[in-house]
């Protein structure tokens, strides 16, 4: 059986820039080497900067910026597609492959009615617009869109992102293409969004025959996709095997940290511990006469324990942390920490009030300014809270460096010198230098790898038993919260729909909007995807 | 840092030449400012090197001395124009609220009339000494610096670590000193080089319409405006300070061009 | 009734040119009349007698208080009354209607030949970016906005008149001249119009054209296997209409500028001369009216470009 790709040691290099220093060559992809069957689909997983992206764009013959293929050969149908000239090429483009990209709302031409960009390659193919609009609207029908008939008549301003990621899907497939490009295509999206547009890809790939590579960071999503699934790692290949394998029987050290990614379990804590954080019925909204964005949320945070918050994007949850931190000031309700009210103001709160109750952010990037060092970054709440100077305020700043794992020989970096793991971790030393008695999570580790994002919850997990912290931790992520919550609250547009202890919030029975939500997570499991569309659509036809 | 291009090299050796001789005038020239050296328009000789003006003054000494008067009109524009528009800029960014609203519609109707024509209409009515050509510059121009500097102070503003210093409870000098200026530095001091330019050629203009600098003092422009009629009778003597702002003009402009790309690959854009 | 989003951003923007253009009157009458300068003084000079002084002040209504001058002069103005000339007495609006008339000339053939120059070199520019055209062309235009209009004008002069003789040094228009022949009496102060507007011009499509061609759709378009001319034609033009037409707005404005100084390096008989004549001369309600002139072209000039924006803005022409 031939195959429809072979990919054979793949080289591919840029060109940096360092600031101040010449430019220089980097390898971003080395010795790959893969096959793949006509209807097949293999599913490409690593974390960023693994050159999953740029091997997909290179059996397209693509390199974005500065990248360069400079090595080996790309077979499309018996053909190195490496070697074909411009006018070959884009034939190619388009027709034979395609490609779906992250961000459909940026891939999108705003200028112009959708069904004009999906059908654009088969008409250039010669075929009649009639028979071009038919087979984009069935496409749209089998991708379960609202209204196949019309949507294409839309701007893409006016199409969700979960819908505009499912017609960039058919304007891939609708020039009926051997080869179909998934770059991170439900990265974007929310979870509840993500598996209907999951579920809405697999299908039409079935239907269609078509062979894909879908690349994703996300073990679990591409489990119910590929048959087969690539590691890659600094764009190398780590291991190679079909999803079964991968996943049930991984070779290698790193594919089974991958695996195992988001299985921390800690201890329950005991119950009884008084509160340090009370939220009373607190409603909140932008502006004099925005929407209203929180509406009567109350919580409690017991001391030395974590609340996670849970939520999708438009639920509130960051909304609920400015308000906490004074930032926003609610329309109505009460706050209480550490058994005083809190000024709704920032303005009108002690600096002991400030000290006590500190806030670490989801991108470390700018949550430091870049023009300070490590040291003065951590140094100044010592300084500002504590005055301590000198010798007294280094040697703090040494030992906070060490409680983070990083150690002393940090403190004279700057901010651009660091990963973002060792940012992330920087960002928390400021935060513990306060001693606080409560830190505010926003989603710190949504913006990191998976390997690494568990190293910063581990690290959150010990400094909690040392120092007896209490987080209100918010997430989209249901796999932080069961690793480090205590309680739980769940938020849907504004409201608490569900809160309590993470066992009871995580058993049955469960409200409507939570099942939604928990049934949506992926599973590391095969199979997956179908059971749970299965069992929704029973419940469906069953009411 | 380590190497700097080859554009820059010149514009900086051509800048600093351009002000040396402005801060040595008196020293350099080899004739007095004032001084009929020879007959009227003679060519350039051992001994007038770029020939005389209009009157027989020796034309490379009225450049040096209008050099000195053009770099040092400018440069107080540009201090008048940057004091005032990027402190007004950075408060109007920190504070929000009515304080910037009510800076920022000002500026926008002072905008809304070209520099020039805003000058002349108050110039109409002004003394034109020194100080006020300065003054109405600068003001004028502060208006430019201020939309610049609002502008880059409102994005370093919203930045989660000037938002955890607040929260921290630190004061409006703290954060606009230690947090935002550090970052704003850059582009504000290439937005400076332009800004000088811009002086140059402002106090030029002015000066050539017969509205800026007064005689007996002379600045570049005034000098092109006393020689211009010679060029009927092809005696290039008005090209020469002309030529003198366009270079000066340039250097600036390769420097400013060279501060502002390092500027951009320092934030690193993508990748 | 609903009315469209867009009708009601028009509306308002135009509104805005309004209030904005009011607010200019004000500045303008306030930046003569309220400075510390007082104008009869500086019209008759420090040997003034008190008499004299006092005489003049009554002429000018200078004893009358600020606010109630301000209203007479904009009812005035807005009549077309723009009072009459302290110098020679004439009425400022017939004497400026016929410079006006020169002016829009000049700068119109001006525009005309610059704009699709600066289009065209700004998508050559693109289209080569980073080898030699797109060197060359960055590098002319960098000098070009660098250098004084006066020298430029005055190279022009110096070249192309006095030593070629191809176009007069002086650029005289009378009623009576041709077309033809008034467009070789203006030649060199278009030509140096066209220098000085095109690099700044193409400088900034440029800018606009790149920012469009380096977005994910035009990547999108590319990796469908489009021409590049249909990429160009199709994805990136309806995309960079509202940022080039932004572009050239700017300059048109700026043009309005750059029309002062050229004409009194050619004696050109138009409103910037006209303007620069009367500085001069301190004749105040002159300066008024041509700074009220100038303003309303330079806002209406922004006000045009922003519609436009907004007319070629598809989120708001088809709201969701």
């Amino acid at each position: 059986m031939t195959d429809l790709l072979e990919i054979r040691d793949l080289k591919i290099e840029a060109t940096s820039y360092p600031p101040g220093e010449k430019p220089r060559d980097v390898t971003l992809v080395e010795g790959v080497t893969l096959k793949l069957p006509k209807g097949r689909v293999m599913g490409l997983i690593g974390e960023s900067g693994a050159g999953k992206s740029t091997i997909g764009l290179s059996t397209l013959a693509y390199g974005r910026g500065g990248v360069r293929i400079t090595g080996g050969q790309v077979v499309l149908n018996g053909q190195d597609i490496l070697a074909l000239s411009p006018g070959a090429l884009r034939r190619l483009r388009g027709k034979t492959v395609t490609y779906v990209a992250q961000s459909a709302a940026a891939s999108f031409n705003p200028a112009k009615k959708l069904i004009d960009q999906v059908i654009e390659t088969t008409l250039a193919a010669g075929t009649p617009r009639a028979e071009a609009r038919a087979r984009a609207v069935e496409l749209f029908r089998k991708l379960s869109l609202p209204s196949p008939e019309t949507i294409g008549e839309r701007f893409p301003h006016q199409v969700s992102g979960g819908q505009l990621q499912r017609v960039m899907t058919a304007m891939a497939l609708c020039p009926k293409p051997e080869l179909v490009i998934f770059d991170e295509p439900t990265t974007a999206l929310d979870v509840t969004t993500q598996i209907d547009v999951l579920a809405a890809i697999k299908a039409a790939i079935r239907d269609e025959g078509v062979a894909a590579l879908y690349i994703t960071h996300d073990l679990a999503v591409v489990a119910q996709i590929a048959d087969e699934i690539m590691v890659l790692r600094h764009g190398k290949m780590v291991e190679l095997g079909d999803t079964g394998q991968i996943i049930t029987a991984p070779r290698e050290t790193y594919t089974r940290d991958l695996v195992s990614v988001r299985q921390i379990e800690h201890p329950p804590k005991p119950d009884g511990a008084a509160p340090v954080l009370t939220i009373d019925a607190v409603s909140a909204r932008y502006g004099r006469s925005g929407p209203q964005v929180l509406s009567d949320v109350s919580a409690v945070l017991p001391q030395g324990q974590t609340l996670a918050v849970v939520g999708e994007s438009g639920s509130g949850k960051s909304t609920l942390a400015r308000v906490i931190t004074g930032l926003l000031p609610p329309l109505q309700g009460r706050i209480t920490f550490a058994g005083r009210d809190l000024s709704p103001t920032m303005a009108g709160r002690s600096r002991e009030d400030l000290r006590e109750l500190q806030m670490i952010y989801q991108m470390a990037d700018t949550a430091m300014n870049p023009r300070q060092t490590v040291a003065t970054i951590i140094g100044r709440p010592l300084e500002f809270y504590f005055g301590l100077k000198g010798a007294e305020k280094k040697a703090r700043v040494d030992a906070l460096l060490d409680e983070i794992e990083l150690g002393p020989k940090f403190a004279d970096r700057f901010p651009a010198e660091l990963s973002g793991g060792q940012k992330q971790r920087v960002c928390i030393a400021r935060a513990l230098a306060a001693k606080p008695k409560m830190i505010i999570c926003d989603e710190v580790t949504s913006a990191l790898d998976p390997l690494v994002a568990d190293g910063i919850l581990k690290l959150l997990l010990d400094l909690q038993r040392e120092e007896g912290v209490a987080y209100l931790f918010i997430t989209h992520d249901i796999a932080t919260v069961r690793a480090i919550a205590d309680r739980i609250m769940v938020m849907h547009r504004g409201r608490v729909v569900r809160s309590g202890p993470k066992a009871e919030v995580l058993s049955p029975p469960f409200d409507a909007y939570t099942d939604l939500l928990l049934s949506s997570v992926p599973e590391m499991k095969q199979g997956w995807l179908e059971e749970v569309t299965a069992s929704r659509r029973m419940a469906a036809g069953g009411e | 840092m380590s190497r700097i291009p080859l554009s820059a090299l010149i514009g900086l050796i051509l800048t600093a030449a351009y002000f040396l001789a402005a801060i040595f005038a008196s020293v350099i020239a080899p004739y007095g400012m004032a001084e009929v050296a020879g007959g009227v328009w003679e060519p350039m000789s051992s001994a007038h090197w770029l020939g005389t003006d209009s009157i027989g003054r020796d034309l490379l000494s009225r450049m040096i001395y209008g050099g000195q008067v053009t770099i040092f009109v400018a440069t107080a524009a540009t201090i008048v124009a940057f004091v005032t528009g990027a402190l007004l800029g950075f408060v109007a960014a920190v504070s929000g609220g009515w304080v910037d609203q009510v800076l920022s519609r000002l500026v926008d109707l002072f905008m809304s009339i070209p520099a020039l024509i805003l000058a002349l209409v108050i110039l109409s009515v002004m003394p034109v000494t020194l100080p006020v050509l300065i003054a109405v510059m600068g003001l004028i121009e502060s208006t430019r610096v201020f939309r610049l500097a609002r502008a880059v102070a409102v994005d370093i503003a919203v930045m989660d670590y000037v938002e955890a210093a607040r929260l921290r409870g630190e004061g409006l000098v703290w954060v606009i000193f230690r947090e935002i200026l550090p970052n704003a530095l850059s582009p504000l001091v290439a937005e400076a080089g332009l800004r000088f330019i811009f002086m140059v050629l402002f106090i030029s203009t002015l000066s050539f319409l017969g509205l800026g600098v007064q005689p007996p003092l002379a600045d570049w422009g005034g000098i092109v405006k006393e020689n211009k009629d010679g060029i009927v009778y092809g005696v290039p003597a008005a090209l020469l300070p002309a030529v003198a702002i366009a270079t000066l003009a340039i250097s600036v402009n390769l420097v400013a061009d060279w501060i502002l790309n390092r500027t951009t690959s320092l934030k690193g854009g993508r990748g | 009734m609903s009315i469209h989003p867009v009708a009601r951003l028009l509306a308002q923007r135009i509104a805005l040119g309004l209030i904005l253009l009011f607010a200019a009157s004000i500045l303008i009458f306030a930046g003569t009349q309220i400075l510390p300068g007082d104008v009869a003084q500086s019209i008759l000079g420090q040997s003034a007698t008190p008499q004299s002084l006092a005489n003049l002040r009554a002429e000018l209504g200078l004893d009358q208080p600020a606010a109630t001058r301000y209203l007479a002069w904009l009812t005035g103005a807005l009549h077309g009354d723009l009072g009459t000339a302290l110098t020679n007495g004439q009425d400022i609006a017939t004497a400026m209607s016929q410079r006006l008339g020169n002016t829009l000339f000049l700068a119109g053939t001006a525009a005309v030949i610059s704009v699709p120059l600066a289009l065209i070199l700004g998508l050559v520019s693109v289209r080569y970016r980073g080898r030699w055209p797109d060197k060359l062309i960055s590098a002319v235009t960098l000098s070009t906005v660098s250098v004084p209009e006066f020298l430029l004008g005055y190279l022009a002069m110096f070249f192309l008149a006095v030593q070629h003789r191809i176009f007069p040094s002086v650029s005289t228009v009378y009623d009576s001249m041709g077309v033809l022949e008034k467009l070789h009496a203006i030649g060199l102060p278009v030509l140096v119009l066209v220098l000085v507007v095109l690099g700044h011009m193409m400088r900034m499509t440029r800018a606009a054209i790149l920012n469009v061609m380096q977005s994910p759709y035009v990547e999108t378009a590319e990796l469908k296997g489009l021409r590049p001319f249909t990429i160009i034609a199709r994805h990136a033009l309806p995309n960079a209409i509202a940022p080039v037409v932004n572009v050239v707005m700017l300059n048109m404005a700026y043009l309005v500028v750059g029309v002062v100084v050229v004409e009194v390096v050619f004696v050109y008989p138009g409103m910037g001369q006209y303007l620069v004549d009367h500085v001069a001369k301190r004749d105040v309600p002159v300066v008024q009216a041509c700074g009220l002139v100038f303003a309303a072209v330079y806002i209406g000039l922004n006000m045009l470009a922003d519609l436009v924006a907004i007319l070629a803005n598809p989120r708001l022409r088809h709201p969701r």
